[in-house]
């Protein structure tokens, strides 16, 4: 089980990285997406594998799963909605006004001068 | 009054004149006057105790654990430079109220003056390096806003960027330097350090302190060679630069010389650094004064050569010279603000400044004559003015000092800067006032106001006070020289008086001002000369060094930050992989501790649907909505997991979380292209493919290695376990964590949350507001609408399990204290259930009949949150301390009330808040794009499309 699971992360890890370094916006959101799961999935197996033992507390049970783990991937989870959805509103603003999704720049022309404005 | 308050009068000041800026400039002027004055008698309450010798202080923790506090102290050297702060701040400002014309915006200007002076005042009386640090940089800031107060001047905006990076960079050099001698003293406070100067000179760390705390110092206080920088700061307003160059800035490091005086002076790297850096200063100072024509570069190059005198007075490093130092900085800050006051006087009425356009004005302006040339008179050092009796004793300490084992050198050289000091005093005079009345000034000259000609003349009486018996100033002086000191040396006994007898600084005195006299005879031959002369311009060799420093970053950067985000990303995952790799290969590795656990067939069939729909986006990535639905399996299957290894708090957030972020993605694919083309080469898909595929295999490897071992030590999650229904009243342990053991960290993150929210729909407003905007009403649907957009099916059941959605999500997060639940996931429940009102019903519809802007919702769950925190101020607990209690109302069984209950529905409305605005927000942008929307709901309804009964409400 706990190859099915380190497995699992190595998976998802690649294909995260896979798809951020594609050349459009799309593929490259959905690659964080991607790899927002393997880090989560991660960092929640870094309190073991346990079945059948949730951490909610119960006479007589004295072995539960991990909790801290959880409680910090619960809200990793839901603050990464919140930073896909700021990206997300990124990359459509650059496309609806370029109409280009490339997620570099065109042309790579260093700026000229040193900022003086005198 | 408590040295905190007289810290923080001029910053809460501060806010003052930029609010009463409507209320005209007299009340303007009138209220920052009020708040300098009030600091002023504050720190004039504190008088009897500095003068018996008391230290007074006032000290708050602020972060103990860096050893850094707010510990203020107030001795007779921190009095001193509090009230030429002060004392000369309430002249200036009295002085700018006549100055500053009507285009000048007061309140703005009198805002920087209250900030800068509050950091000054801060750097005097601070007892905690690092917090004089912190003012440090704050005088460096708030002085960059007052010498670029005229933005429209190219000049000012130059000087005000060239005083802002010389100062600014010799702030992060004392920066290193001020550490250094906390962490040999092993005390950041003030008082410790200066106890110990055995231990700090013996430090072979000392050399390297000294070097850059005396860079901080000479870049403020303008030393050779870093002086170029204090003229073109002239491009200020005259009062910035009667402020700032006389009193105030430019000697906050020679006060920190003096400050630092007991623990690093009198070592021989002291001596000559300090000395030498003084002596060239003083006299390069003073020659290229004389041949200044305009009056205000006359007197920043004197400043200049003045503080270049204190400085070399400092750096001899005894008792004498220290005594001297302090009795020039009061007299020259009182002729040095007199004369810049002159100079803006003159300015301000003859329309200019050039000295070769002004002349004779002693006839016309008799008032000003009168100031500037006993001012002038004292800088030239004529006895019965102040100047001469810091200046003799200046003269009487170099003829003690030894410089490179040539006894003559430091005499003759003061000699020589004092004959030329005595030049261009002279030629202020001789030049300005003195001569026929022209006709040919740009504006008829006379004399100003009492408001302008007042505060100088208030300082001159000063001038002539202790020029004519300075046995007034004596007491006092001598009670800074002691604080100055501190226990390293006795205070001198030598009296300060005007004869002293045939001594050799008479004759060096005489030979100087007779010297003065014979120069300005000899002045046009000897321009003539200077401008022929070659010499280097420093403002050409700063611009050009500062063009080559750009250059070179530029390279440097645009080598590495070229825009393309892929090759950020190909770095970042490389250098992770190979650090981790590095990491690895290094440390030692026990040997596999736990049992692995049998595969179990649900779980297989789970791994393989997620490395199906995983391989399954890589290859099938080109389509997108097919890459989104692949995406939703793999979420799915992720939840599933959490379920299956007992995490059902998490299965139900990433659920739900899941089917936002599907709707959010359908939303944004709604405008971005359907097909992602080929555009990489094989080469660079198999370039990515490997670096995929390393960072797999870490991943995985280091997974599969903590996997099989147990912890190294017991978790902290023990004491969450045992704690949990003991001390939190909850038997779910990870929402106990979240609403109790950690409610901080999630009172956090619910911000981030509203923040992301907010920044979604201000870009919204942003894109709607620009040319986006007209492009997105233009656009064409690429595939074909649906004909039925609000099936009746839909909005029918959406509105029938609207309640019990709404029941479901009241009810996980009213158990979630025990069960699995709570406030994120209520929320996420929620706001699924009020977003299928508006993709069923539409968006018209269902705003219509929103009451509550989201905003509101966002805000409302950060104070709940914020709120139930602070209350438990009340009974004197820490923040976000619970409380429960167990209640029974008599039909029901008993029940919980927790504190926590509250906390979870803060978090609870800031999750519906956040995600329902960021999902608007994106169908805002859908709504303005083409929908010929609707306000009904049901779009097959007869009698509306009736055109007898109904007009048409298409297009509405």
């Amino acid at each position: 089980m706990e190859l099915l699971v380190a497995s699992a992360i190595g998976i998802l890890t690649a294909g995260g990285i896979y798809l951020m370094l594609r050349l459009r916006t799309f593929p490259v959101i959905l690659g964080i997406s991607l790899l927002t799961y393997a880090v989560n999935v991660f960092l929640f197996a870094s309190g073991r594998l346990s079945i059948g033992a949730p951490p909610i507390l119960r006479d007589g049970i004295e072995v539960y799963a991990d909790p801290l783990p959880q409680a910090l991937v619960l809200t990793a989870i839901v603050i990464s909605f919140g930073m896909t959805a700021v990206v997300v509103m990124i990359a459509l603003g650059a496309y609806l006004g370029s109409d280009d999704d490339h997620v570099d720049d065109a042309i790579n022309k260093p700026s000229t001068g040193t900022g003086d404005a005198t | 009054m408590s040295l905190f308050l007289i810290v923080a009068l001029p910053f809460f000041g501060a806010l003052l004149p930029g609010l009463m800026n409507s209320a005209g400039r007299q009340a303007c002027a009138g209220i920052t006057f009020t708040v300098s004055l009030a600091a002023f008698i504050g720190l004039l309450t504190n008088l009897p105790a500095v003068l018996a010798g008391d230290l007074v202080t006032a000290r708050v923790d602020w972060i103990p654990s860096l050893g850094m506090n707010f510990t203020l102290m107030l001795d007779g050297l921190g009095f001193f430079f509090a009230l030429l702060i002060l004392g000369i701040g309430l002249l200036i400002i009295a002085y700018a109220r006549s100055y500053l014309s009507r285009d000048d915006n007061m309140g703005e200007f009198f805002t920087y003056l209250l900030l800068f002076q509050g950091a000054m005042v801060g750097i005097v009386l601070s007892d905690n390096i690092l917090l004089l640090l912190v003012f440090w940089e704050l005088t460096s800031l708030s002085s960059f806003l007052l010498i670029g107060y005229w933005k429209h001047l190219p000049e000012g905006r130059q000087g005000a960027r060239m005083a802002l990076t010389v100062t600014g960079m010799g702030g992060l050099a004392m920066i290193g330097g001020m550490l250094i001698l906390g962490q040999i003293a092993g005390s950041y406070d003030l008082s410790v350090i200066l106890q110990n100067r055995d231990l700090i000179q013996a430090d072979p760390l000392y050399v390297p302190a000294l070097l850059l705390i005396l860079l901080g110092c000479f870049t403020k206080s303008a030393q050779f060679p870093f002086h170029f920088w204090l003229p073109h700061a002239m491009a200020a307003p005259t009062p910035v630069s009667a402020y700032l160059h006389s009193a105030t800035m430019v000697k906050a490091g020679i006060f920190l010389m003096a400050r630092m005086w007991p623990v690093l002076s009198g070592t021989p790297e002291w001596f000559v650094i300090v000395t030498t850096a003084g002596l060239i200063t003083m006299v390069l100072g003073a020659i290229i004064a004389l041949f200044k024509h305009d009056l205000k570069a006359l007197l920043a190059f004197s400043t200049v050569s003045h503080l270049g005198l204190i400085t070399m007075l400092l750096g001899t490093g005894t008792a004498f010279g220290a005594m001297a130092a302090m009795f020039h900085i009061l007299n020259h800050a009182t002729f040095k603000a007199a004369l810049f006051m002159s100079a803006g006087i003159v300015d301000h009425e003859a329309h200019t400044r050039d000295i070769r356009r002004l002349g004779g004005l002693r006839h016309l302006m008799p008032i000003t004559f009168i100031i500037a040339t006993l001012a002038a008179l004292s800088m030239a050092g004529i006895p019965l003015l102040n100047g001469f009796l810091s200046k003799e004793m200046m003269l009487e300490e170099a003829t003690h000092t030894v410089l490179f084992g040539a006894p003559w050198l430091v005499p003759a050289l003061a000699t020589f800067g004092s004959l030329f000091s005595a030049a261009y005093c002279f030629r202020l005079i001789g030049h300005t006032f003195l001569g026929p009345v022209r006709d040919d000034y740009p504006a008829k000259p006379h004399d100003p106001g009492a408001g302008m000609w007042l505060p100088p003349a208030i300082l001159v009486v000063l001038v002539v006070m202790i020029g004519v018996a300075p046995f007034l100033a004596e007491p006092f002086v001598k009670v800074v020289t002691a604080s100055v000191l501190g226990d390293t040396a006795e205070v001198p006994k030598a009296y300060f008086k005007i004869w002293h007898g045939l001594v050799p600084a008479l004759f060096m005195s005489v030979i100087a001002v007779v010297g003065g006299l014979l120069m300005l005879a000899i002045f046009n031959p000897a321009l003539r000369l200077w401008e022929t002369t070659p010499r280097p311009e420093a403002k050409t060799i700063f611009e050009a060094l500062i063009a080559a420093i750009v250059a070179l970053s530029q390279r440097f950067i645009h080598g590495l930050h070229n825009g393309a985000f892929t090759r950020y990303g190909a770095i970042m995952a490389v250098t992770v992989i190979v650090a981790g790799f590095y990491a690895w290969s290094t440390g030692t590795v026990g040997p596999a501790s736990r049992e692995m656990q049998p595969v179990t067939p649900v779980a297989f069939a789970g791994w393989v649907m997620l490395l199906a729909a995983t391989i399954g986006m890589v290859f099938l990535h080109r389509n997108r909505l097919m890459s989104l639905i692949l995406i939703g399996i793999a979420g799915l299957m992720v939840s599933v997991g959490f379920v299956y290894f007992s995490a059902p708090d998490l299965a139900m957030t990433q659920i739900t979380v899941e089917v936002v972020t599907i709707i959010l993605l359908l939303l944004a694919l709604n405008f971005l292209p359907n097909q992602t083309p080929i555009e990489s080469t094989a080469m660079r898909r198999t370039r990515d493919t490997a670096i995929a595929l390393a960072g797999g295999l870490a991943t995985m490897g280091m997974a599969w290695h903590f996997l099989v071992r147990d912890a190294i030590t017991t978790p902290i999650s023990e004491f969450h376990l045992a704690n949990s229904y003991k001390g939190g009243g909850g038997t779910n342990v990870v929402n106990v964590i979240l609403v109790d053991f950690r409610g901080f960290d999630t009172y956090g993150e619910i911000i981030v949350l509203g923040i992301a929210a907010l920044l979604i729909y201000a870009l919204t407003e942003t894109l709607l507001s620009g040319p986006v905007r007209a492009r997105l009403l233009n656009r064409k649907p690429d595939q074909p609408r649906a004909g039925d957009m609000h099936p009746t099916m839909m909005v029918v059941l959406t509105r029938v399990i609207m309640p019990v959605v709404l029941m479901v999500g009241f009810y996980i997060f009213l158990r979630g204290h025990n069960e699995p639940g709570g406030g994120f996931i209520a929320g996420l429940v929620v706001s699924i259930a009020v977003v299928m009102q508006y993709m069923a019903s539409g968006f018209s519809w269902a705003s219509a009949r929103l009451r509550y802007p989201y905003h509101g919702v966002i805000g409302a769950g950060v104070l709940i949150a914020g709120l139930t925190g602070i209350g438990s101020w009340f009974v004197s607990k820490p923040f976000l301390t619970s409380d429960f209690t167990y209640v029974r109302i008599p039909p029901f069984e008993k029940f919980e009330l927790a504190t926590a209950a509250l906390f979870d529905l803060g978090v609870f409305l800031a999750v519906v808040g956040a995600v329902m605005l960021s999902l608007e927000s994106f169908s805002r942008l859908a709504r303005r794009a083409h929908v010929p929307d609707t306000e009904h709901p049901m779009d097959i309804d007869p009698s509306r499309d009736d055109p007898p009964m109904t007009p048409a409400r298409e297009g509405v």
